[in-house]
């Protein structure tokens, strides 16, 4: 017997605004963001350069602060939720030290919150098969290929085995052919880890491809223009880009695009 | 090697020009010696030729050019009487002399080994100080804009402080609170050596990029962690780099602190040689300097090798 699951919210953002001040005048990076997100989504951000989806991922992270508002985490603020080990951070490069083998870098959080050494072990080498590494935890990063490399790094932030996933546009430097084999295996991940996912991208295909939930934003201020939630089912083939509600979703997501650029 | 050829071509001309240089440098003193003993020189008088130019000197008096390589106080020795005179102080001193090593047991102080010897440890010691304190000011550096502001133009104003003025007073002041010996010379050679390190490990301690740093604070690293897994083994390459500035400098500061403290090595030979006009002496005890620090320099490579393909082989 399986009771209806209840929604629990990850990540709430109530109004918030976020203000840089720099030499030119303050730049309002967030404008009144509110948004809901339930465990276990996987949420994409979409908007132009200067929307303010990397910015919220980041007030998410606590590597920013915004100046009004309110951010929940788990149900704790930003900063307590990264003291909590509560999220992994996935940038736009892999940002693996050269210095370390693939297995010393996905280790390297584990040693930061003092897992035991046997431990570790066990951990890096569970998440280098996730990610389809296996075998390569004594390659120095040098000898990976960059879509290698990034799924090293995706391994290094499931590693600790936070409950949520920050991506900030992991595979934005990778070739079109990578890019799929990658987002392929991330749906896989998703589904394998039920890790709560929010993912910056540039790409609407992307986007469309690997959400549950799409959040359309706008710049100057970066504000959220349109909100959809997919229809797509959780088990998501790669030609299931070629159907027609995949189709729809995507001209949404550009009509959402198109929108919030003729408004300024 | 297909570069040896190329290589012993310019070393070859670098000596045939310091051979050429010796001529017209020493014709005078050869003139001098000729006549003395008997033989015509062009112009007759001394007080001519004191007047006349020394190219003019020389291609007057062709036949006294193999003299002007031979002179016992030339002003310019040419390079087999320096590589004579490193034979004498290196090997034959330490062979036959009284004080050798093979007739008393220990290195000769009328050889260059022993004073070798003297600068190499004072070097040695003064780069380990120097090259930890720079260190230690460059970790406080980057972790203290109070540090950066009130430490980093004293480190560069005490660069532009003459090093021969200051290690006299260095060593009295060290003399008058009992310390002497090794210990006054090896800190003229911290008080250069530091500098290099400190601003060569304050940029490699600041070379990781945000994203790096951003990612440690995701993991909630503590300062300490951020300092020993990120920062000290990215800023690696540049402290070799400025290790091997370092080590010469402190090799020129050691030399420096020879010439007031008197206690023997490099500096205080050459400083001997000048007193008592022996070139030779002087430019043995140079090379022998130059090639010190050759071997320093290449001890620092090899480490860095040794520690970069430790740290993956790919830098």
């Amino acid at each position: 017997m399986m009771n209806a699951p209840i929604p629990q919210t990850a990540i709430s953002a109530r109004g918030v605004d976020l203000t840089f001040e720099t030499a030119d005048g303050p730049v309002h990076a967030l404008k009144g963001v509110d948004l809901d997100i339930a465990k276990g989504e996987f949420v994409s951000f979409i908007g132009p350069s200067g929307c303010g989806k990397t910015t919220f991922l980041r007030v998410v992270a606590a590597l920013e602060q915004p100046t009004a508002g309110e951010v929940s985490v788990n149900g704790m603020s930003p900063d307590e939720a990264r003291r909590a080990r509560a999220y992994g951070y996935v940038f736009q490069a892999a940002g693996l030290y050269p210095w370390r083998t693939i297995g010393g870098n996905i280790a390297l959080p584990l040693e930061i919150m003092g897992f035991p050494k046997a431990e570790r072990t066990r951990r890096v080498r569970e998440v280098l098969e996730l990610v389809e590494l296996g075998g390569f935890e004594k390659k120095y990063p040098w000898q990976l290929s960059g879509g290698m490399q990034q799924r090293a790094s995706i391994a290094r932030a499931l590693a600790f085995d936070a409950d949520i996933l920050l991506m900030d546009e992991p595979f934005g430097a990778l070739d079109e052919i990578v890019r799929d084999r990658l987002n392929e295996e991330l749906l896989r991940l998703w589904a394998a880890t039920g890790k709560t996912t929010l993912f910056v991208t540039h790409s609407i295909p992307e986007a469309v491809y690997l959400s549950t939930k799409i959040v359309v934003m706008s710049p100057r201020p970066g504000r959220i223009s349109d909100v959809i939630d997919s229809p797509l089912p959780r088990e998501r083939p790669l030609d299931i880009r070629d159907g027609p509600e995949f189709i729809e979703i995507a001209h949404r997501v550009r009509e959402g695009l198109r929108a919030g650029h003729e408004e300024v | 090697m297909s570069r040896a050829g190329p290589v012993v071509i310019l070393v070859a001309a670098l000596f045939a020009l310091w051979y050429a240089a010796a001529v017209p440098m020493n014709i005078r003193e050869a003139l001098t010696a000729a006549e003395r003993e008997g033989v015509a020189v062009q112009p007759v008088t001394a007080l001519e030729r004191r007047d006349a130019n020394a190219l003019g000197l020389v291609l007057a008096n062709p036949g006294q050019i193999p003299d002007a390589w031979a002179q016992d106080r030339p002003r310019l020795p040419a390079p087999h009487q320096v590589a004579g005179e490193l034979w004498l102080s290196v090997v034959m001193e330490e062979v036959e002399g009284r004080r050798g090593l093979l007739r008393s047991g220990s290195l000769s102080n009328r050889g260059l080994l022993l004073h070798a010897w003297i600068t190499l440890s004072a070097t040695a010691l003064g780069f380990v100080i120097g090259a930890v304190a720079g260190i230690a000011l460059a970790i406080g550096i980057v972790h203290s804009k109070t540090m950066e502001k009130s430490v980093m133009p004293w480190a560069i104003v005490s660069q532009t402080v003459p090093i021969v003025a200051l290690a006299p007073m260095i060593v009295v002041v060290l003399y008058s609170v009992g310390l002497q010996g090794l210990l006054p010379k090896a800190i003229i050679s911290a008080y250069l050596s530091f500098f290099p390190v400190v601003v060569g490990m304050v940029k490699g301690l600041r070379a990781p990029d945000a994203m790096q740093t951003d990612l440690m604070r995701t993991w909630d690293a503590s300062g300490w962690q951020v300092l020993t897994r990120l920062r000290l083994p990215a800023s690696m390459p540049y402290l070799f780099a400025s290790m091997k500035i370092a080590v010469a400098a402190a090799l020129v500061g050691a030399i420096v602190g020879e010439l007031p403290v008197q206690g023997g090595g490099l500096g205080a030979r050459m400083l001997a040689g000048s007193y008592y006009g022996q070139t030779a002496q002087i430019w043995a005890a140079l090379l022998l300097a130059a090639a010190l620090a050759a071997v320093l320099v290449a001890m620092i490579g090899g480490a860095q090798r040794l520690a970069l393909r430790r740290m993956g082989g790919a830098a």
